[in-house]
């Protein structure tokens, strides 16, 4: 069976939606462990669990636009 | 082939009652006489209460929850047939008129957006950051004592136990965008294809390592009335196909208040010293609902409104219903434990 072709989306004011065939590495090339099958990556930089999203820029007020 | 052993040749136990009874007692005339309906007995309801508070009394939410039980199959005890009985649906539909009819004089329609999937998604962010209630998971994480926190997992237990349930009535009722969105959140509820991920066997794990039974029911004797009145207005709103819109804006707010609760709750597990058995469920719905939140917001409320403008008030009012019923249950607690006490049901109460 063919994989989900990969998509990256941006939500306005909230993280990067990730979805299809990806695979995440650290800055050593290692694999980051992937728990889902749709991701959210931190696009604020506030996360606690970068690289994905934790809903921490709610509260920061950060804005994309 | 497998060998099946026939019916028949199985010997019941009766000393194994917690595998066919149902695990709590009657709240009030109409809970006991549905609770005797269950059992085989079929004389006559008495009239449901005419007045009062719907919203606090013990006896009819109890009875919505078994109702709605029947049609979960959450509960043993109960036959299969019950389900379409229609005495018991007529009972469930008078029950359900008031319960709707006082939710909707008690929390207002939010100020409406327009009917597109931007405005609508941050409508839903701006009411649900908005919402200022006392926290429970702030408790939880700097204050909360042993038995605070084993009490929480008792509360969440009634609905956490069969998490995801209530929303996923809706799927057949969505088409389209609204209807993918919907399952790609439900999906990763039920643990993207793992059994052990599901989170509602997450968190049976965590009651477990905490120390409490994981049977569903066991606990529903203890829990207050604004526990039932939170997960019976989900159900409600779930099995009614008129009720679409209020579901989905559930769902959005219920995501939408989650990942930053959590991770204060896991932080709050730890501190008391439970290991990662018991913090697993609440680690995982930082990440999972900041995803969630996403797509209930947006591709799922906001397709909704955009597909079907004539649901906005109702996907507006379903947020704010949220907030305003799950959070009493936060309030109940605080309030029970500021005075030193138990936030749970006691023998006095029954």
């Amino acid at each position: 069976m063919r994989e989900r072709e990969a998509s990256i989306s941006a939500y306005p004011d909230g993280p990067l939606i990730v979805r299809g065939d990806v695979q995440l590495v650290d800055a050593d090339g290692e694999p980051i462990e992937q728990r889902r099958r749709t991701m959210a990556l931190c696009r604020c930089g506030l996360s606690t669990i970068k690289p994905f999203c934790d809903g921490t820029h709610k509260a920061a007020g950060f804005r994309t636009e | 082939m497998i060998s099946v052993p026939r019916e028949d040749s199985v010997t019941l136990t009766p000393t194994a009652p917690s595998l066919t009874d149902i695990p709590f007692g009657a709240r009030g005339p109409l809970s006991s006489a549905l609770l005797d309906r269950f059992a085989g007995d079929v004389t006559p309801f008495p009239a449901a209460p005419a007045g009062g508070d719907v919203l606090a009394d013990d006896d009819v939410q109890l009875t919505l929850f078994l109702l709605y039980a029947a049609a979960y199959g959450s509960l043993p005890g109960i036959p299969a047939e019950m389900e379409w009985d229609l005495e018991l649906l007529a009972l469930r539909a008078d029950l359900e008129a008031r319960f709707e009819a006082e939710l909707r004089a008690r929390i207002p329609v939010p100020e409406l957006p327009a009917a597109t999937r931007d405005a609508v998604a941050s409508a839903l962010f701006a009411l649900t950051s908005a919402d200022a209630g006392p926290s429970l998971s702030r408790h939880l994480a700097k204050k909360a004592t042993l038995d605070q926190a084993r009490e929480f997992l008792i509360l969440r237990s009634v609905y956490t136990l069969r998490e995801a349930d209530p929303h996923s009535w809706a799927i057949p009722r969505l088409n389209g965008r609204a209807k993918a969105a919907l399952v790609e959140i439900q999906a990763d509820e039920y643990g993207g294809g793992r059994a052990d991920r599901v989170h509602a066997e997450i968190f049976a794990k965590a009651m477990r390592g905490a120390g409490l039974d994981a049977t569903y029911g066991r606990y529903v004797d203890d829990v207050p009335v604004p526990v039932l009145t939170s997960l019976n207005m989900m159900s409600m709103f779930g099995l009614n196909r008129r009720l679409v819109g209020a579901i989905v804006g559930h769902l959005a707010a219920f995501e939408m208040t989650s990942s930053i609760p959590n991770r204060l709750c896991a932080e709050g597990l730890r501190r008391l010293g439970f290991d990662d058995e018991v913090t697993d469920y609440f680690d995982e719905h930082v990440e999972a609902d900041a995803v969630h939140e996403q797509i209930a917001g947006r591709d799922l409320a906001g397709s909704l409104a955009e597909d079907r403008p004539e649901l906005l008030a109702d996907i507006l009012w379903g947020a704010a219903a949220c907030l305003e019923i799950d959070g009493a249950v936060g309030g109940h607690a605080l309030a029970r434990w500021s005075e030193g006490g138990s936030a749970l049901r006691s023998h006095d109460d029954a």
